[in-house]
């Protein structure tokens, strides 16, 4: 090997790189550098190896300073259970040491694993273009408006966004559109929903897109979907809406409400609660295929005759198309992409819509037992929820939410009076404690 | 040496992995089971529904499809396709780790920690003040270091409107440079395929936002001129990135903050080892000078005063986000073990045995390689056979091949970075696959790759027509 100090995944052994040195002529390796004298560095970081035990134990000591607290959080990152076989499956190295799939021949397994990703975002939003990836939801509903800014013929410049909307997505969206002259403006809500008719006085020539969610930041069922979808199409502006890979499986099929771009999170399938690590999904109607960014596969066929996946529309790309690119993405979330396909796969069509249903149902439930609790009163908007809802406290907000983490429960301050609760299949089991808590506090 | 990649024949005719749909499909009422009333829910779901079992043969035989770092050689040109070590996979799956990110300060001082010694790490490494490890990917980086770059100019008053960027840079950079609005200034190479120093003065005046520079470039090649560049580029005003893409070469020997560049990203899925995962997710960290700090995306993490904990902070005049949330931390935490597994001696032996892999391969190939001393990675010539040709038939022969056909300053490009972790023997496979398609027959070239589970993909035919799910296969 090379030495105790070299690195333990090169395996030269000295001869071995001595041969080597022989071969091309040099005495020793730093012969081979080409670095001039003035702009060297001869220093050290101060990084002292370490062993791979060591490095485990010291890592598994930080992460146990992280506080032990039963999370009811939500707001754009979801967890829910992720089977056994997710991560036995994904963790196979032909999966996850690869790369993207340039030479398509060899890598034929992760393109139709990414194929039949495509193809359940495709029957989960009634589009018929899904991509294979975006880095998260914020950054695919930041693509979503440089894409209307390109099909959109007039010259427009207002991408309007619903008031309650999750801020760093909308910090987000704010910088993809500042490179395209783009202004990013609210309109109000309604209870919880978007106010279609405030939104129709706004939504004029100057919108290249409407967005809005389904459910929304605060959980609740969008209720007019379509008659949005309208005020879009008569402003000729597009209708991007936002939802999540769980919710999609219950709630109205974008497609049929007049969606023409789908983004969103199915990090909700497949990754663990992780820190806000996400998977974009960006799906649209087939009038933009060559305006989509990201990668797609697409099904051809091989010489001998053969159905055969690649990637397709590469054109659209940064590495051929440099500038007139339509996004300048290249790497994604392809693993992430994989294991939540296999999570879909595993739950079933029957599987899914349960889970989704149960979000519902147990979100209903925590509302109504917190809202028995003097003092708070949820939900705060009277509509239906996913897995999420406002509870409004008379107490401040932020006093609660910390009384509450002391006895062991993370929740959402999102105003002076204003906390918010998610239940998944991850937590149910300990919404009795949260309510007892909540009385406890409050 | 022959590779069969894993295939079925049933009388001689390929049997494959049928697509889910194909083998499972269910439809399933929505509504019906629903709490919702029926005008708020989709009325079906269809979609496959196979057993366990059936869902481990399906994803096992698709993984025996596919080529990867753990199959052999994988010496893609700019890719940076090292070996990701086993342990840092049970690192990230940490349960403690897996938290929400709007958690408080106080609960998650553990992760916060961890975050600011990756930080630091990076800093070190790179020559750089201040590191945010919020963007998801390189170009993620790139987007990130340019509109920093930018709110810079702005708030100095300073309104400028080009980038230049060397004809031979990654595709990534002219595209994040019309991402954030900038006018792309594309720079000719130097005969000596590295930047022109007298093209670039011509180039660079009042409007120039940044040059973006990569460096070794994209042929391996390290700009001797840096000094100078960074001089004529800060002359005019302007602020030099650094692509990081091939960071792996100068690994201990050189920092991008030491050369005059003032923003960089790192792609930890090349240097740092992180799995590449198929396409991704990687992690594009981005480091910056002082004087940029305080427009990074918020937040960023610091130490607080006095107590020996740590908080998160936004910048004073930050750019805001570009992630929805602090990025891909399962790759950061396998980022921050890989670092801290190899220190400073491996970090710059990785290096060491990065640079005489490349040319060590180089010289046993009999393709020539017109630009050097190249560091990690070299672009040697198909001459007169088509490079991409070459490439389909060295699949036959166990190892995935080089980049192809880029860059473009080397005709029929065939751009190979081995990294450090093959030996003599696996380089010396690598070699004979190289030579053997080389100096292969037309037919042979053209017909290949016939040991791998397809056949040569008609990519005109999926390009043409389009079918992009298994909906759009079942309306034929």
């Amino acid at each position: 090997m090379s030495g105790a100090d070299g690195s333990p995944y090169a395996p030269h052994t000295d001869a071995e790189t001595a041969a080597m040195l022989d071969a091309v002529g040099v005495a020793d390796e730093e012969a081979l550098f080409d670095i001039p004298d003035a702009v060297a560095f001869d220093g050290e970081f101060g990084i002292d190896a370490r062993s791979e035990r060591d490095i485990r134990d010291e890592c598994s000591r930080l992460f146990g300073r992280n506080r032990d607290l039963t999370e009811f959080l939500g707001r754009g990152h979801y967890g829910h259970y992720v089977p056994s076989v997710v991560d036995h499956l994904s963790d196979r190295a032909e999966f996850l040491t690869s790369y993207t799939q340039y030479q398509p021949e060899i890598s034929q397994g992760f393109l139709q694993a990414l194929f039949e990703y495509q193809s359940m975002l495709v029957e989960l939003t009634g589009l018929e273009v899904a991509n294979c990836s975006m880095y998260d939801a914020a950054t695919a509903l930041g693509e979503a408006a440089t894409l209307a800014d390109r099909v959109r013929s007039t010259s427009g410049d207002v991408v309007l966004v619903p008031e309650q909307l999750r801020e760093g997505k909308r910090a987000v969206l704010e910088n993809y559109c500042a490179g395209a002259d783009l202004t990013v403006e609210s309109y109000p809500m309604d209870d919880g929903n978007a106010d279609v008719d405030a939104l129709a006085e706004r939504a004029d020539a100057d919108a290249v897109m409407v967005y809005a969610e389904n459910p929304t930041v605060r959980g609740c069922v969008e209720e007019r979907l379509a008659a949005i979808g309208e005020v879009a199409d008569d402003a000729g502006a597009l209708f991007t809406l936002g939802s999540d890979v769980v919710s999609l499986a219950v709630l109205q099929e974008p497609a049929s409400v007049g969606a023409d771009v789908v983004v969103g999170e199915a990090g909700a399938l497949g990754l663990p609660t992780a820190y806000g690590m996400g998977l974009g999904i960006f799906a649209c109607s087939d009038d933009f295929i060559r305006q989509v960014p990201g990668r797609l596969v697409g099904a051809s066929e091989d010489a001998r005759g053969d159905r055969a996946f690649t990637l397709t529309l590469q054109t659209r790309e940064q590495h051929i198309r440099k500038e007139r690119a339509t996004s300048n993405i290249c790497t994604n979330q392809a693993w992430v992409a994989l294991r939540a396909a296999i999570h879909a796969a595993t739950l079933g069509p029957g599987g899914l819509v349960d889970l989704a249903n149960d979000c519902v149902r147990e979100a209903a439930d925590l509302a109504e037992r917190i809202d028995d609790v003097v003092g708070a009163a949820a939900p705060v908007h009277d509509r239906h929820h996913v897995r999420e809802f406002a509870v409004h406290v008379d107490q401040p907000a932020a006093a609660v939410a910390e009384d509450l983490e002391t006895r062991g429960f993370a929740v959402h301050v999102i105003g002076e009076h204003l906390l918010q609760v998610c239940v998944t299949d991850l937590n149910a089991g300990r919404a009795d404690d949260l309510v007892a808590a909540v009385e406890e506090v409050i | 040496m022959i590779h069969d990649q894993a295939r079925y024949t049933r009388e001689d005719e390929a049997v494959h992995e049928p697509l889910l749909s194909e083998k499972t499909e269910e439809s399933v009422d929505a509504s019906d089971a629903s709490p919702l009333p029926d005008d708020l829910t989709r009325d079906s779901l269809t979609l496959p529904a196979p057993s366990e079992p059936e869902v481990a043969r399906h994803y096992t035989r698709l993984s025996q499809m596919n080529w990867a770092i753990d199959s052999g050689p994988y010496p893609l040109g700019s890719c940076t396709m090292k070996y990701n070590p086993k342990f840092t996979e049970d690192v990230a799956a940490d349960p403690n780790a897996a938290v929400h990110p709007d958690r408080s300060e106080r609960s998650v001082q553990g992760s916060l920690e961890l975050q600011y010694r990756l930080q630091e790490f990076l800093g070190d490494i790179g020559g750089m003040d201040a590191v945010t490890l919020q963007p998801p990917a390189g170009a993620a980086g790139e987007l990130t270091g340019i509109l920093v770059a930018k709110a810079y100019h702005e708030h100095h008053g300073n309104d400028r409107s080009e980038v230049v960027i060397p004809a031979s840079a990654h595709g990534t950079n002219f595209a994040t440079a019309a991402t954030a609005g900038y006018d792309v200034v594309e720079l000719p190479s130097g005969e000596d395929g590295r930047v022109d120093v007298e093209a670039l003065e011509a180039a660079v005046g009042d409007d120039t936002a940044a040059l973006m520079l990569t460096n070794p470039n994209t042929v391996g090649l390290f700009e001797r001129d840096i000094t100078e560049i960074a001089d004529i580029v800060h002359d005019a005003g302007g602020l030099l990135y650094y692509d990081g893409a091939n960071l792996n070469a100068l690994l201990g020997r050189g920092r991008p903050g030491d050369m005059g560049f003032d923003v960089m990203h790192y792609n930890v899925h090349k240097t740092f080892a992180t799995p590449h995962g198929g396409g991704g997710p990687g992690a594009g960290p981005v480091g910056v000078v002082d004087e940029l700090a305080e427009f990074l995306p918020t937040p960023r993490v610091r130490k607080t005063e006095g107590d020996g904990g740590y908080e998160r902070f936004e910048p004073d005049n930050t750019i805001g986000k570009v992630h929805g949330f602090a990025g891909n931390w399962l790759v950061l935490i396998k980022a921050y073990a890989y670092i801290a597994r190899l220190g400073d001696e491996g970090l710059a032996d990785a290096a060491a045995k990065a640079v005489l892999n490349a040319n060590y391969l180089a010289e046993r190939i009999d393709l020539d390689v017109p630009y050097g001393p190249f560091h990690h990675e070299f672009a040697a010539t198909a001459g007169d056979r088509d490079a991409a040709d070459v490439a389909k038939r060295m699949l036959d022969f166990g190892v995935h091949p080089p980049t192809t056909k880029w860059p473009e300053m080397v005709p029929e490009a065939m751009l190979t970075e081995p990294t450090e972790i093959e030996g003599k023997s696996s380089l010396d496979d690598l070699a004979e696959a190289f030579n053997l398609a080389y100096a292969d027959t037309d037919e042979a070239l053209s017909t290949s790759p016939n040991r791998t589970a397809a056949g040569r993909i008609d990519q005109v035919a999926a390009a043409r027509s389009p079918r992009l799910s298994w909906q759009a296969l079942d309306e034929e």
